[in-house]
């Protein structure tokens, strides 16, 4: 075990390497750097362009730069974000937990809601319920997640804005002065139409991956012999099948990192929820490189983080695979 | 983990058969059809040039109407028109990108499991390794810093992206068909190792290849529509269905049909190829035959 939970970190720390030096490498080998398009100002000569890139190690070959890079970053340095003149990790320190808040909410209610419905289904394949339901999860799975978003937007706080406020994650006029019960509801206000949007997506995931991992294990033969001694349907569903199709659920645990990451970059914009994916869209837009690199190389490490729990958590749980390979 | 067995051999005529008696099959190819061909005929469909803005101040933000049923967005252009040329965008990049996905995946995976020994140990770790890469991230950092980039290069970097998951699939396939009498046949008749991968293995494990084209095609869609909406998909002035929702997401209170027709669109699609992968899936590999 300990062999191989060192093998699995080493493997983590190879992938976000990659991930680091794939990304620093093409950001800084394409034309254009902070200096060159967002000082657009005609007074800002070549001269001072140039001093601007000295002073920031712009002008150094590419993998010096690299090099310290790498260096500083081993000392929790990310570096200076141009775009909001600050250090990076401080704009990461705020930005974190508030992704973390929308993808924690959506990971634990999206498997409530995903097996609950993939039991309901389970227990009357091809029923009409079953039917209806594998509809609108198909829907949720096939739905663009900013194209959700924006009509859910649409749809409500537009309409009802004193029910729903349209973007953010508190009311940035009041929210100071309010009580500490008031603030706790504006923030939870203001975090029901993300965190639903993101359940909703997620959920889908969840009730159709576990619905065919159900009818997976139906036909074993401990079922057969369940319904020979006369149980009932429910209760081989609830009893005998959900236990070993329960396996899969942890192998969802670790793909839900990246869908939940990836769903919120986008809700995060739309809603203009103040997280790591709205970190990444600022920072393409305003080509603030040490931000986004920063926000890529965090973003790699949660989803392998992820992905690695989802491993030991099988080991755990499935004792067949105990054994190295 | 997915069917890492050997398939029983299925007719063609069976699984189209078996394909078409599938009701919701039926129905995602015929809606599949509809999107299609409108989208592929852009110019001989569209009622205007999705480029043409006939009154950018008195036909601007038109709701959807007899003559604009998309209506028309802030610069008066016609949505229908829009979504269709956007859909030739979107539509060609997905099955383009997908071709070269399956492409590379099917022959890094058969390789890999033809191969054996140390090549295939080799190859599956680094296929571990780029499996664990957030593949978002690294589109969004590659074209963020690669603004630039035309359509062809956006293709080509998303489908040099996506062929991991087919690799390990078709490489458990190949393990399991290599053992198989008719391989070991082909073999003690002297045929070449490339004459069995192509003539005897490649043709047996068709399945789950295209099963994973059908799935990929409707991941690149929504891939290509989020790059495009946050603005690093694919550039102006072609339009393509996330570029479209992109225009109009600034005044969604205002003229939500500009958003929500191209949507739409995507969602209809995508149900579609999903629908039609999971049908396929049945179709080649009737697993659960007995319980229906």
């Amino acid at each position: 075990m300990a062999g191989y939970l060192l093998r699995r970190l080493a493997q983590v720390a190879v992938v976000v390497a990659l991930v680091a030096t794939i990304a620093f490498v093409l950001i800084h080998l394409a034309e254009g750097d902070p200096f060159s398009d967002t000082l657009e100002n005609p007074n800002v000569t070549e001269e001072i362009r140039a001093q601007l890139r000295a002073t920031y190690g712009l002008d150094r070959p590419l993998p010096e730069q690299f090099a310290r890079y790498v260096a500083s970053v081993f000392r929790g340095d990310f570096g200076w974000s141009f775009s909001r003149q600050r250090p990076v990790i401080d704009v990461l320190r705020d930005a974190l937990p508030n992704t973390l808040l929308l993808m924690s909410i959506a990971l634990a209610v999206s498997f409530a809601l995903g097996i609950a419905l993939a039991i309901a289904q389970a227990g009357r394949p091809n029923s009409l319920t079953d039917r209806i339901i594998s509809g609108i999860s198909l829907f949720f799975f096939s739905v663009p997640e900013f194209w959700l978003a924006t009509m859910v937007i649409a749809l409500l706080p537009y309409r009802y804005p004193g029910i729903f406020p349209i973007g953010g994650i508190v009311d940035p006029t009041t929210h100071a002065d309010l009580s500490r019960g008031g603030q706790l509801l504006d923030l939870a206000k203001h975090t029901i139409l993300p965190a639903a949007t993101l359940t909703l997506l997620f959920s889908a995931v969840v009730a159709r991956y576990q619905r065919a991992a159900l009818l997976d294990v139906l036909p074993a033969d401990y079922v057969r012999t369940a319904r020979a001694k006369g149980v009932s349907e429910r209760s081989i569903v609830r009893r005998h099948a959900l236990r070993n199709a329960l396996l899969p659920v942890i192998t969802l645990f670790g793909l839900a990192f990246p869908a939940l990451l990836t769903g919120a970059v986008f809700i995060e914009k739309v809603f203009g929820w103040p997280g790591m994916g709205l970190v990444i869209v600022s920072s393409i837009d305003s080509r603030d490189y040490a931000l986004l690199m920063a926000a890529i190389i965090i973003g790699s490490v949660l989803v392998a983080i992820g992905s690695l729990l989802a491993d030991l958590l099988y080991r755990v749980a499935d004792p067949r695979i105990r054994d190295d390979r | 983990m997915i069917a890492e067995v050997a398939l029983p051999f299925v007719g063609k005529r069976a699984v189209t058969r078996r394909l078409l008696s599938n009701r919701s099959a039926s129905a995602a190819i015929a809606l599949l059809f509809a999107i299609v061909i409108p989208c592929v005929g852009a110019p001989l469909f569209a009622p205007a040039d999705p480029r043409a803005q006939p009154n950018p101040v008195e036909l601007k933000n038109q709701p959807p109407s007899a003559s604009y049923p998309f209506g028309t967005d802030q610069a008066s252009r016609d949505v229908l028109s829009r979504v269709l040329y956007g859909g030739r965008v979107s539509l060609a990049v997905a099955f383009i990108a997908t071709l070269v996905s399956i492409t590379l995946g099917t022959a890094y995976g058969a390789i890999a499991g033809f191969a054996g020994g140390v090549v295939e140990a080799v190859m599956m770790r680094i296929l571990d390794t780029l499996l664990s890469i957030p593949r978002l991230l690294l589109l969004i950092a590659i074209f963020a810093a690669w603004r630039g980039l035309n359509v062809a290069g956006f293709v080509l970097i998303v489908g040099l992206t996506g062929w991991y998951g087919l690799s390990r699939v078709v490489r458990g396939q190949v393990l399991a068909i290599k053992g198989e009498e008719f391989v070991v046949a082909a073999r003690a008749l002297g045929a070449s190792r490339a004459r069995i991968l192509l003539k005897h293995i490649l043709p047996n494990i068709l399945t789950p290849v295209i099963v994973a084209a059908s799935l990929g095609v409707g991941h690149v869609i929504l891939l290509e529509a989020g790059l495009s909406y946050l603005g690093i998909g694919v550039q102006p002035p072609d339009p393509s269905w996330g570029s479209i929702i992109q225009d109009g997401s600034d005044q969604i209170a205002g003229a939500w049909w500009v958003s929500f027709f191209p949507g739409m669109a995507i969602v209809l699609t995508v149900m579609a190829v999903n629908v039609l992968g999971d049908a396929l899936r049945e179709a080649l590999q009737p697993r659960h035959m007995g319980t229906e």
